[in-house]
């Protein structure tokens, strides 16, 4: 049986991030020009999307955007019963000294990221690449920090931080739902599912 | 559903829709990395491949070790005429003395039908077929299928015609199970003589005429005629068969206005196919190519790593 579900962010709150974010980036690299903005496939890629249009209307530049799949980059692609699906990256620019704006929607254990850095070097030599998440959930496994960050959200590991996007699930919200807790009697409840992005896996 | 079936590909004949389907939807995200300045992803790092080719090959060869190492694989070649083959060591004892070097993957190319199948019967790797006598050659048939498909964007209600040695082809044999699979129109053409006996359980159209055959369809996809069958006396010459069933400009009228001409390679030019036609803005030749190596990537990265539970 899962645990409570809560409501983290609203369409407003997710919102005000987004652009917050957007802000933060434009101050930290006064040149827009010299950006491009690479998103994680599915959500980060939508965010990315947002966040690119978002400069655009603060600084009327317009700013590339890529779409990226890490899954040929896992780490862990042998070690699962299922073969993770790939998707086509789409990185039609040159990353080669731009200052590259990677976007994720959740920042969990940063294995995620640690594959699309790799990936991204492969692409070229960009003068810096910057990190933009919407949420960051903590539980880190490797050394790796954002730069830019939505909101911090407390939780534990076993809990899911469930993002839906307005472009892929009609509303922009996210979730917190509450994982199986190990009882006094040392027992643990089993694993809820729902839909939408989890940061269960990053 | 992000696995095949099966862990082992050794025909397209049991393989269903949904599999080729996710074959070819991984095939197009291979096709992107190829086309990177840096064509290596670390996908398949510690696995290691090999290549067992009993028959000789330069583009299945090249193009599935070009694949492994693409995905960061170990890769070893294996070649009968440098191998203990010619000391007289059986399939089965080569397969398992290579196996216990700890092989995750082989791909094998046999000149008899249905290698591939026992080797899945010694050994623990995953089989790759990718040539055995004039049984199969699925992944030839599936990067047809993915050129095919990237031009039209389907491959259900197309009608394809295959042209050439039926009764021998493994490529043709591949083409017809997983084109009918997807649900294309399949059509095939040849010498009467080199019809197989009860062609019509394939459930395709059968032509002895090369004109009826082409006759409104949208995909030729014409076959490379060997001498060998000549010198056996299954048709009389060759310049009869170019005739009679070389692809040229005139019969080039008879397709469909956005046609397609494919081939698998390599070329007999003059032959089965001109010049002209060979190299026309309507040819998908060397697109085939290019296409082989993601679809081995795509087949490579899918198999790899299953074991025995998941059939």
């Amino acid at each position: 049986m899962s645990g409570k579900t809560d409501v983290i962010l609203n369409e407003k709150k997710v919102s005000r991030a987004l652009t917050r974010i957007a802000h933060e980036i434009l101050e930290q690299n006064p040149d827009a020009k010299s950006l491009v903005v690479i998103g994680v496939i599915t959500r980060g890629a939508y965010l990315a999307k947002r966040i690119a249009k978002i400069i655009e209307e603060l600084e009327g530049v317009t700013v590339p955007v890529g779409l990226m799949d890490i899954g040929l980059y896992r780490d862990d692609v042998h070690s699962k019963l299922d073969q993770p699906v790939v998707e086509r990256t789409e990185i039609l620019f040159d990353v080669v000294n731009r200052n590259v704006i990677l976007v994720d929607d959740v920042l969990f254990t940063g294995r995620t990221v640690r594959a699309a850095l790799d990936q991204i070097v492969d692409f070229g030599r960009p003068k810096t690449i910057q990190l933009a998440v919407l949420i960051d959930r903590g539980h880190r496994e490797l050394p790796i920090k954002a730069d830019y960050v939505g909101v911090n959200i407390p939780t534990a590991k076993e809990d899911q931080v469930i993002l839906h996007i307005m472009e892929k699930d009609g509303i922009d919200e996210v979730l917190i739902e509450q994982g199986p807790r190990k009882s006094s009697a040392g027992k643990t409840a089993r694993k809820g599912q729902s839909g939408g992005a989890k940061g269960g896996k990053k | 559903m992000s696995r095949l079936h099966s862990r082992h590909l050794l025909g397209l004949e049991d393989v269903p829709k949904e599999d080729i389907s996710l074959i070819l939807k991984t095939t197009d995200s291979f096709r992107e990395v190829i086309d990177r300045t840096i064509k290596k992803v670390p996908t398949l790092r510690g696995i290691t491949v090999l290549n067992l080719f009993y028959e000789p090959s330069t583009r299945t060869r090249i193009s599935f070790e070009l694949a492994e190492k693409r995905l960061s694989a170990d890769t070893v070649n294996f070649s009968t005429s440098t191998s203990s083959v010619k000391k007289g060591e059986s399939l089965r004892d080569t397969v398992q003395n290579i196996e216990a070097m700890k092989i995750d993957m082989v791909v094998v190319r046999h000149s008899s039908s249905g290698a591939p199948y026992y080797l899945t019967k010694c050994m623990d790797a995953n089989i790759i077929n990718a040539g055995d006598g004039a049984h199969e050659h699925p992944t030839q048939a599936l990067l047809d299928m993915y050129t095919i498909f990237k031009k039209y964007g389907k491959l259900e209600g197309l009608r394809v015609v295959l042209v050439g040695d039926v009764k021998h082809s493994r490529v043709i044999r591949s083409n017809i199970w997983g084109l009918k699979t997807m649900r294309a129109s399949v059509a095939l053409c040849g010498p009467s003589t080199l019809l197989p006996y009860e062609a019509e359980k394939f459930g395709c159209d059968m032509y002895t005429k090369m004109d009826e055959a082409l006759d409104g369809a949208d995909v030729v996809n014409v076959m490379r005629i060997q001498l060998e069958r000549q010198q056996s006396g299954l048709f009389p010459s060759q310049r009869e068969y170019t005739n009679l069933f070389g692809l040229n400009k005139d019969r080039l009228r008879l397709l469909n206005k956005n046609y397609t001409v494919m081939h698998p390679g390599p070329m007999n030019r003059g032959v089965e196919i001109t010049s002209e036609v060979a190299d026309g803005a309507n040819s998908v030749i060397l697109e085939q190519v290019t296409n082989g190596q993601a679809v081995r990537m795509a087949v490579l990265y899918l198999l790899s790593g299953r074991k025995e539970e998941g059939e």
